[in-house]
C-alpha cells in the first residue's frame, strides 16, 4: 500500500467511527413492513381483482376525506387498470348518484349533473375551508401520487440507496404500513385530536385509524381483513399514481431487447473494423 | 487541421453544391477525413454520447413544452396531464427527467478523463475553458429545469438558490428581489425560470458548437497525452470513431433506458410529487444529486457570504487549471504521483457528494469541511508543487511508438 492510500484508509475508518453512532440516533421513522406486491420487478402487472377491491376500500373508507383529483373514471376502465366494464362504472355512477359541479342554473344557484366516465372522481369537499373545518384543521391530503410522494425505506442511510435501486422507493409499502399501523403510544401517551403510529414521520397523525378489518363486503369471496384491506388500498393508490406502469414496462422491454440487439451488432462491427488495426 | 478537405465531389449537385457553400467538404474534412489519434480508448466516447443527450433533451424539451403550463397554479396539473393524458408523454417526461441526470453522469467522466489524460495543458486552455463553461450552463439549466413541475422540492430548492444571493452586502437583497420578480419566489419566478430553461439549451448547443470548434483546431488529446507527429498516429473520424461512439453511445442508453423504464424517479425526491407548498417547510431540502458535492461545499461554510464565495470558487478554480498544473507531462500514465492524487480527488468529491446529501451537522459537517479544504488543496497546493517534485515515468517518443512498439517507430 502506497503512502496516499494509507492515509485515506485511515481517514475513512476514523470518520466511520465519529459518523456511525451520530446517525443511528435521528431517525424515528419506521422503515415500511416489506411486501411482495405483484407489480414490482421488471415484468410486474398489476392483479385486477386486487386493483378492484382496493377501489371498494378506496371509494367506501379512504374517498370519505380524501380527494384522489388525476383519476376519471374512465380510467378505471382503461387497459393496466382495474378493468371495470364502462357499464359497471356508469351504473356505479348511477347508483352512488355521484355528481359533479356544472356551474349554475337558470335561478342562479350552483347546479350539478350526474357524473360522466370523463369527469375527475369529484372531491368530497366542496372547499378547501370545509376540509379544515371536518378535519380538525388539517387538509387530508389528494391521493393521487400518494404513492409516489412517499417512500418505505429510510435507514441506515448508506444502504437505502441501494434498496430502492430493487424495491423502489417503498410507497405502497408505506401506504400499507401506515393505513394498518396504528397502535397505542408505547408508554401510554395519549394527545388530543391526534392519534399513534409508528410509520408516520414524528408518530403523531391527526388522521384516525381507517380501516379495523370487515371495512368493506368484497365480491370476489376474499376476506376482508386488516391487511388484506391495507394491502389491495395500497395497490389501488400504486395504480392511482401510476395508471402507466404497465405500459412503461411494456415499452421497456421492447426497448431494451432493442438496444441489447443493437450494441451487438455494433460491437461486432468496431471489432471487425478495428481487426487489422493497432491502437 | 483547419480548412476542409480537398476532396472532389463526383455527384454533380453536390459538387455544383460545394463550389457555391463549402457545407459538404466540411462536414467530410472535419467529420469523416478528420484525423483522429488511433489510440483514443473509451474514455473518449463520452464526448458522442454528451452529443446525444443534448440531442435526447432538446427534442424531448420542445414537444414537453408543448403540454406544460408554467403557472405555480397549473404546472403540477399540467405534468400529470402529460404522464397520464398526452400520447407517450410519460416517456417523454420520465426520458427528459432521467436525461438530465444522465447528461451530468457522462459530463463527470467527461470532465475527469480530462483531469486523468491532461486534456486542458497546452494547446487546449481554450477548448477546456469552454468546456467549463458548458458545465456551468447546464448546471443552471437544469436547476430551472427541476423547478418547472412546481412540486415541494422545486419550490424549496428554488428557495435556497435564489437565497444564495442575498449573502452579498447591500447589492444582495436587490438581486435576489430581481431574480424572484417579486418579493418572494412565486408566479414571475416560475416563468422566467421557465423562459430561461427553454433558451439556455440553445445557448449550450452554440457553446458546443464552439467546443467541438476548439477541438477540431488543437486535434484530441490521448491516453498517450503525446501531440500527433505524423499520419501514422492518426486514423480518420468515419469509420473508425464513428462506429467506436455509436457502439459506446448504444451501451451508454441501456443504462439509461433501465432508469427511465424501471425506476424513473429513483434519482429524484420522492416529496417533489407533493405540490409546492410556502408554508411547509420540508424537513430536508436537497438538490438534485449532480449538485451534491457544491451543496456540500456551500453548507461546509460557517458563513452564508463564505459557503457562496467558497461554491462558487470550486467552479472557477477550473478556468485557471491549465496555469495550476506545472507539469509538462500530460497523461497521469507517466505521473505516478499525480496518479494517486487524483484517485483522492475522486474519492474527495464522491465523499462531498454524500456529505451534501446527509443533514449539516456533526460528523458530517466535520466530513464536508475536511473534503472541501482538500479540494482546494488539490488544485491550489498540490497539482503546482507535483510539476516541480515529481520525476515523470519515461514516455513514449509518439503515439505510433506507444502503440505499435519500438520496431514500428
Amino acid at each position: 500500500m502506497n503512502t496516499v492510500t494509507k492515509m485515506l484508509t485511515a481517514s475513512g475508518l476514523a470518520l466511520a467511527l465519529i459518523a456511525g453512532p451520530a446517525l443511528a440516533s435521528e431517525h424515528k421513522q419506521e422503515n415500511a413492513e416489506d411486501y411482495a406486491f405483484s407489480f414490482e420487478g421488471p415484468f410486474g402487472k398489476y392483479d385486477k381483482a386486487q386493483l378492484k377491491r382496493g377501489w371498494k376500500v378506496f371509494y367506501e373508507v379512504c374517498y370519505s376525506c380524501h380527494s384522489l383529483k388525476y383519476i376519471r373514471f374512465r380510467n378505471l376502465t382503461e387497459p393496466g387498470g382495474p378493468g371495470f366494464s364502462k357499464d359497471e362504472i356508469k351504473k356505479f355512477i348511477k347508483e352512488n348518484e355521484i355528481v359533479v359541479d356544472a356551474g349554475y342554473n337558470e335561478d342562479g344557484e350552483p347546479a350539478t349533473r350526474p357524473a360522466r366516465l370523463s369527469d375527475a372522481i369529484p372531491n368530497p369537499y366542496k372547499s378547501e375551508a370545509q376540509a379544515k373545518a371536518s378535519n380538525n384543521n388539517a387538509v387530508p391530503p389528494d391521493l393521487s401520487l400518494i404513492v409516489k410522494a412517499r417512500e418505505g425505506w429510510y435507514y441506515p442511510w448508506y444502504s437505502s440507496p441501494i434498496i430502492k435501486l430493487f424495491k423502489g422507493n417503498g410507497g405502497a409499502e408505506y401506504v400499507r404500513s401506515f393505513v394498518s399501523g396504528f397502535e397505542d403510544a408505547p408508554d401510554g401517551e395519549e394527545k388530543e385530536g391526534l392519534n399513534y403510529n409508528p410509520y408516520f414521520k414524528g408518530h403523531w397523525t391527526a388522521m384516525p385509524p381507517p380501516l379495523s378489518g370487515d371495512d368493506v363486503e368484497y365480491s370476489d369471496g376474499a376476506k376482508p381483513t386488516l391487511e388484506q384491506e391495507a394491502t389491495d388500498v395500497a395497490a389501488f393508490l400504486t395504480w392511482a399514481s401510476q395508471p402507466k406502469l404497465e405500459e412503461r414496462k411494456r415499452v421497456g422491454l421492447m426497448t431494451m431487447l432493442f438496444l441489447g440487439v443493437f450494441a451487438l451488432m455494433m460491437y461486432a462491427v468496431k471489432r471487425a473494423l478495428w481487426a487489422g488495426v493497432k491502437h | 487541421m483547419s480548412g476542409h478537405s480537398a476532396y472532389e465531389f463526383k455527384n454533380p449537385i453536390a459538387r455544383w453544391l460545394d463550389e457555391r457553400l463549402p457545407v459538404l467538404s466540411i462536414v467530410r474534412g472535419q467529420l469523416v477525413d478528420f484525423p483522429t489519434p488511433r489510440n483514443l480508448n473509451y474514455w473518449w466516447t463520452f464526448g458522442g454520447i454528451l452529443a446525444t443527450m443534448l440531442v435526447i433533451q432538446l427534442l424531448t424539451g420542445i414537444v414537453l413544452v408543448m403540454h406544460y403550463t408554467p403557472h405555480v397554479a397549473m404546472a403540477g396539473d399540467s405534468v400529470e396531464h402529460i404522464m397520464r393524458d398526452v400520447n407517450w408523454g410519460w416517456l417523454l417526461r420520465w426520458m427528459h427527467a432521467n436525461g438530465a441526470a444522465f447528461f451530468f453522469i457522462a459530463v463527470y467522466i467527461h470532465m475527469f478523463r480530462g483531469l486523468y489524460y491532461g486534456s486542458y495543458k497546452s494547446p487546449r486552455e481554450i477548448l477546456w475553458m469552454i468546456g467549463v463553461i458548458i458545465f456551468i450552463v447546464m448546471m443552471a439549466t437544469a436547476f430551472m429545469g427541476y423547478v418547472l413541475p412546481w412540486g415541494q422540492m422545486s419550490y424549496w430548492g428554488a428557495v435556497v438558490i435564489t437565497n444564495l444571493f442575498s449573502a452579498f452586502p447591500y447589492i444582495g437583497e436587490p438581486i435576489v428581489q430581481w431574480l424572484w420578480g417579486g418579493f418572494t419566489v412565486g408566479n414571475p419566478t416560475l416563468q422566467r425560470f421557465f423562459s430561461l430553461h427553454y433558451l439556455l439549451p440553445f445557448v449550450l448547443a452554440a457553446l458546443v458548437f464552439l467546443h467541438v470548434w476548439a477541438l477540431h483546431i488543437t486535434g484530441n488529446n490521448n491516453p498517450a497525452g503525446i501531440e500527433v507527429k505524423s499520419k501514422e498516429d492518426t486514423l480518420p473520424f468515419h469509420p473508425y470513431y464513428t462506429m467506436k461512439d455509436l457502439f459506446a453511445i448504444v451501451v451508454f442508453l441501456m443504462f439509461y433506458a433501465a432508469f427511465v423504464f424501471y425506476s424513473p424517479w429513483y434519482m429524484g425526491h420522492s416529496i417533489n410529487f407533493a405540490p409546492a407548498n410556502p408554508m411547509v417547510t420540508p424537513e430536508h431540502i436537497v438538490p438534485e444529486w449532480y449538485f451534491l458535492p457544491f451543496y456540500a461545499m456551500l453548507r461546509a461554510i460557517p458563513s452564508k457570504l463564505g459557503g457562496v464565495i467558497v461554491m462558487f470558487s470550486s467552479l472557477i478554480i477550473l478556468f485557471f487549471l491549465p496555469w495550476l498544473d506545472t507539469s509538462k507531462v500530460k497523461s497521469l500514465k507517466y505521473r505516478p504521483l499525480a496518479r494517486q492524487f487524483f484517485w483522492l480527488l475522486v474519492i474527495v468529491c464522491l465523499t462531498l457528494g454524500i456529505a451534501g446529501s446527509q443533514p449539516a451537522t456533526g460528523a458530517w459537517l466535520l466530513v464536508a469541511r475536511l473534503a472541501t479544504a482538500w479540494y482546494f488543496i488539490h488544485f491550489l497546493v498540490i497539482l503546482p508543487l507535483l510539476g516541480f517534485i515529481e520525476k515523470p515515468k519515461p514516455m513514449p517518443a509518439s503515439i505510433s511508438e506507444a502503440v505499435l512498439g519500438k520496431e514500428a517507430a
